[in-house]
């Protein structure tokens, strides 16, 4: 892991996203795109019916959060990532059509590592649970699709320095394996080890 | 007969929602700190030191500590010598739910029905665990638990050939597939015993301790010293990135159980661990 950040703007175009190597540490300006579970069932619904996105995928990174209300006189509450393994299922799709960066915590499947590869994406990851201290870095909300889904809505967000690690690149990189692999110790006792 | 109105309870409760999600406890706090001073991966101790900071945010200027506020979760031991007033206890409990989440601008995450799946809009209803106690006094301990580590926790029915040995893999083995969905570092409560239902149950119960706060039975409280050791040498370590403390403590509670079964159920607890108590 790198220790200098790098900054990076959102949209990202192509080269930068191939560039970013796992374990590289980023702060994001420019806008990102809060959506999780059900938001993610209705963009993909939406595309299959022939349908388009709610924002404009080309280079556009989406931020699996779900905010706490915003406190008066600010944009947005507590907004650190959730898992993104359950958006596995609706992410290459969405890679598919020009998405080129996913912000969350926690593994991803097989298949959207596949598709970082074939689309020359990439996967941050968050702090999860600094919702306080991540809010800080979003300078503007405004909910821009599905305001049914209360909490799931989809926003978008301008963020400013909004820190992330690379986990998984374009490349196959994979940030949570090598970590692992680092500091892992031999399970003494001869039960299971990491699995 | 004491009485206790319906409505002291609301406001109480209502507190207690905003209470937990706005102030991380003081033993998580120095757990957290332990952790910064024995983390040796350099990424592990900037996580650390972000969630510190994170928690002295969230108090300085009243922002939730992590966006996930919780389902309400409450163990509520009610005095048989109370008498509730002015309404019944489990509405009572909802309403302070409904006016702790809606005053404390905290998320609304529970959905009524597990597959239509349509928001309740005040996260209602809370999760309520009562127990009938003697005494005059109503003792209510609120946790509000998210949904990421909660979805890594698991069960299992093992045999009771499979003994300590088995219990014990068991809880290493989930606190590895766990990684870094469960926003590690992690409290691992582990119940033992009781059946199905009693083993889930006793797992939560034992997240409610103090962090780190061992076992009052010595042979368990080693039990729990050599988990937490085994699970630290995974190597997860904060959010997974890699490193030396993946879980800040491991809690364990147990109970008598059927001469066929050894149910174990293991309750992962990511790093927002909140719980707060109140006596009325």
């Amino acid at each position: 892991m790198s220790g200098e950040s790098l900054v990076v703007h959102t949209p990202l175009d192509p080269e930068t996203a191939r560039r970013l190597r796992a374990g590289q540490r980023v702060l994001l300006r420019g806008v990102v795109y809060a959506a999780r579970d059900a938001a993610h069932k209705r963009m993909v619904e939406a595309l299959e019916q022939g349908g388009s996105l709610p924002f404009p995928p080309e280079g556009a990174v989406i931020y699996y959060v779900g905010p706490t209300p915003a406190p008066p006189g600010r944009p947005i509450g507590a907004a650190g990532p959730t898992t993104s393994g359950r958006m596995d299922g609706y992410a290459p799709a969405l890679l598919a059509q020009g998405v080129r960066g996913m912000i969350g915590k926690g593994y991803r499947s097989p298949a959207v590592k596949e598709a970082l590869r074939q689309y020359g994406a990439v996967y941050l990851a968050a702090t999860g649970g600094a919702g306080a201290l991540l809010s800080r870095c979003i300078v503007q909300s405004e909910v821009i699709a599905y305001p049914d889904l209360g909490p799931e809505a989809v926003l978008r967000l301008e963020v400013l320095d909004f820190p992330a690690v690379v986990v998984n690149d374009a490349q196959g990189g994979d940030l949570y394996e090598a970590g692992k692999k680092q500091y892992a110790l031999p399970d003494e006792t001869g039960g299971h080890a990491a699995g | 007969m004491r009485e206790i109105q319906a409505q002291e309870v609301s406001r109480t409760v209502a507190d207690m929602c905003q209470q937990a999600n706005y102030h991380l406890g003081r033993d998580m706090r120095e757990a957290l700190a332990r952790a910064r001073d024995r983390e040796e991966s350099p990424v592990g101790r900037d996580i650390l030191d972000q969630l510190l900071q994170n928690a002295s945010i969230a108090e300085a200027e009243h922002i939730p500590l992590c966006q996930d506020t919780g389902v309400a979760v409450f163990f509520v031991d009610l005095g048989q010598d109370v008498h509730i007033s002015g309404g019944g206890l489990e509405e009572a409990i909802n309403e302070g739910v409904r006016q702790g989440y809606s005053q404390g601008l905290l998320r609304k995450s529970m959905v009524a029905h597990p597959w239509r799946r349509k928001n309740t809009g005040d996260n209602t209803p809370a999760i309520i665990h009562l127990r009938l106690v003697p005494g005059d006094r109503l003792r209510l301990t609120f946790t509000a638990k998210g949904g990421g580590s909660e979805n890594m926790s698991a069960l299992r029915m093992l045999k009771p050939a499979d003994g300590l040995e088995g219990v014990k893999n068991f809880v290493v083995e989930t606190v590895a597939k766990a990684g870094p969905n469960a926003c590690p570092p992690m409290v691992v409560g582990v119940g033992v015993g009781g059946n199905f239902e009693t083993c889930a149950l006793l797992a939560k119960k034992a997240l409610l301790r103090p962090v780190g706060q061992p076992n009052a039975d010595p042979e368990l409280a080693q039990v729990e010293e050599e988990l937490l050791q085994r699970a630290n040498r995974l190597g997860v370590g904060p959010q997974g990135l890699g490193g030396r403390i993946t879980v800040l403590a491991v809690q364990m509670e147990v109970y008598p159980c059927h001469i066929a079964s050894l149910p174990v159920a293991v309750n992962i607890q990511c790093h927002a661990n909140r719980h707060v108590v109140a006596e009325l």
